[in-house]
């Protein structure tokens, strides 16, 4: 045999296969029609957001409370102050409530619980909660403090129905992030005589914060579109409340209102409100991010 | 190996801002009001008003240096498990004080077990226990009376890879022992520059304390945790194979440091090189299945060891 026939032998048994660049063409076609089927909804979405949205507002969009007033035109219909407030203050109060409980719960997961029974039994409600619909929770509390107590709607039960709706979202994302703290760094905390409160507090809450801060902002994101758990423990009320015990109106529930109406004044205000919605949970996402990259540093 | 180098000849650099800062460190524990600064085991043992007679520190030191000798270490049958797993398996053993010695033996044997059994750090793994005695001079650290943070405080520990907390400065990694057990209050400067040039570190991180303790070289990272576990003013430090994740030149840093530091604290280290373990060590122990096979001046075991295992070992026909 020749050494150039057996180079040319060796070159075929090496050589790439037609079926081979067949199946490959296929998977990297697949993968790529599979992504753009995604990501294209997501930009319709935000393509038809902006075109709606962004003509409706102007500043007294957001200076004036809605009038309620639907038959005279956009001029009369008012504003979505008052549900951008609504929304911020019980969006607030629920994660003033979630955010501690669920961190702590998931320290005590992480830190404490590891293997017992009862730590695995948490998680397993935890599970259940993250995948209960949301209008439960919003019965949930009707059925406690309104029909329970025989009182009426109020703001802060809204927040208590989201912050029920945050917690094991809040609790599983930090979890598992509290997991990725490296055991090493504990262990030299320990060794160098630290109790594991402090530990807990100065080593470990602060190498997971960022991954902290995204959790937390991911519960924040799914409670501030909620309308179920709202619209019957907040209600909707025209006119800006500062009061949690009050009625309280709130972006989801004006949304909801104004996209049922027959007046296209007012279904546009609801494109502008969805708008501002999104608007808001993308800014609260940069501050966070910031502030969480700034303390990662300091 | 160097037994007999001459003890505390450090001139590097400015020997007088050595001797100064030095003083100015031991002063703490003569000023120590509520005794606060009284080493631990003292203080809960009330013992050792001297310095142990046959660990004599070298001539000429001062007499602060000399209240800070290490303990020694004695433990008496221990066993350590995990779950139902026996891993150290009744260990008699004493470790001088003062001196280095060296735990060496082949991968899974329990050297790092027994180690952690000396700051209790074994029982922070989920389902593990410690049988027996290790006593810190005549202080069980395992009597029920004993509050393990006091003897994690005394038993300071240098882990295997360097761990800096991430989140933290070069002075706030060395700053962290303190603040940790709440001892940051008062001149936190000083402290940490002193554990960073007794770590040998302060010459190359002096103008750039506050950076991420992270952005330093493997080698310096390892010196930044020694440099940590000093600050809290240890007694005896522990060494889980401190050297394994770094290069040779940081390694013979690291020896000489702990050369150096040996006149301040007792040393355990754990290691697989048998040489750092000739070069650096006063006495050795081998280890074999969770046992003790011998235990000897580090000479005696690499040249003249007296069990057949040892010498299988430590020339090279197993493990």
């Amino acid at each position: 045999m020749s050494p150039s026939s057996a180079s040319n032998e060796r070159l075929a048994r090496f050589a790439v296969s037609p079926a081979r660049k067949r199946r490959d063409l296929l998977a990297r076609g697949g993968v790529i029609v599979g992504t753009a089927l995604a990501v294209m909804p997501l930009l319709l979405i935000v393509y038809y957001l902006l075109r709606k949205g962004l003509g409706v507002w102007s500043v007294s969009f957001f200076t004036t409370d809605p009038t309620g007033n639907t038959f005279f035109g956009a001029s009369s219909i008012g504003g979505i102050k008052s549900a951008i407030l609504g929304t911020i203050e019980i969006v607030a109060l629920a994660s003033a409530i979630s955010i501690p409980v669920g961190i702590g719960v998931a320290v005590w997961l992480v830190e404490y619980g590891r293997g017992s029974v009862f730590a695995s039994a948490v998680r397993f409600f935890v599970d259940v909660l993250t995948g209960v619909p949301s209008i439960l929770f919003g019965l949930f509390v009707y059925i406690v403090l309104i029909v329970g107590t025989g009182s009426t709607y109020a703001g802060w039960k809204g927040a208590v129905a989201l912050s029920l709706l945050m917690l094991p979202i809040v609790i599983r994302s930090a979890e598992v992030i509290l997991l990725l703290v490296p055991g090493a760094l504990r262990e030299s905390a320990l060794a160098l005589g630290a109790p594991r409160w402090r530990v807990i507090f100065s080593i470990v809450l602060p190498t997971a914060l960022p991954g902290l801060v995204t959790g937390v902002l991911l519960a924040i994101a799914r409670a501030a579109g909620e309308t179920a758990p709202l619209l019957f423990t907040a209600a909707a009320t025209l006119h800006t409340s500062f009061n949690l015990s009050g009625f309280m109106n709130s972006l989801p529930v004006q949304i909801y209102k104004d996209v049922t109406s027959p007046t296209t004044a007012v279904v546009n205000r609801a494109w502008g409100a969805a708008l501002t919605l999104v608007v808001m949970i993308l800014l609260l996402n940069l501050i966070a991010r910031l502030i969480a990259r700034r303390s990662r540093l300091a | 190996m160097t037994p007999n180098r001459p003890a505390r000849e450090v001139s590097d650099v400015d020997p007088d801002s050595h001797a100064r800062l030095e003083r100015e460190e031991y002063s703490t524990v003569e000023q120590g009001t509520e005794g606060a600064s009284e080493p631990i085991v003292r203080r809960i043992t009330g013992a050792r008003e001297q310095p142990a007679a046959g660990s004599a520190p070298a001539a000429g030191e001062s007499t602060e240096a000399q209240t800070k000798a290490g303990p020694s270490i004695k433990l008496e049958q221990l066993r350590a498990f995990y779950g139902d797993a026996e891993q150290v398996k009744g260990i008699d053993l004493e470790f001088h004080a003062n001196e280095v010695t060296a735990i060496i033996g082949p991968s899974g044997c329990g050297k790092s077990t027994m180690v952690r059994c000396i700051n209790r750090m074994h029982e922070e793994i989920p389902g593990a226990r410690a049988e027996g005695r290790v006593l810190l001079e005549d202080l069980d650290v395992y009597d029920p009376t004993v509050d393990v943070i006091a003897v994690r405080r005394a038993v300071g520990m240098v882990f295997q890879k360097p761990n800096p907390f991430p989140t933290m400065s070069v002075f706030d990694n060395v700053a962290a022992g303190l603040r940790l057990t709440s001892r940051g209050r008062g001149d936190l400067r000083e402290k940490v520059e002193a554990a960073l040039r007794g770590a040998g570190l302060w010459d190359e991180v002096a103008d750039r304390l506050h950076e991420p303790g992270m952005g330093l070289s493997g080698g310096q990272q390892q010196r930044l945790c020694i440099a940590r576990s000093l600050a809290v003013d240890p007694e005896v430090i522990l060494m889980d194979e401190p050297c394994s994740a770094l290069d040779p030149i940081a390694t013979l840093k690291i020896e000489e440091l702990i050369d150096e530091l040996k006149q301040r604290v007792t040393i355990v280290i754990v290691t697989h090189n048998m040489q750092q373990a000739a070069r650096v060590a006063d006495r050795t122990a081998f280890m074999l299945g969770g046992q003790l096979v011998e235990v000897g001046a580090t000479e005696e075991i690499f040249t003249n060891p007296s069990d057949p295992r040892t010498e299988e070992y430590v020339t090279g026909k197993f493990g």
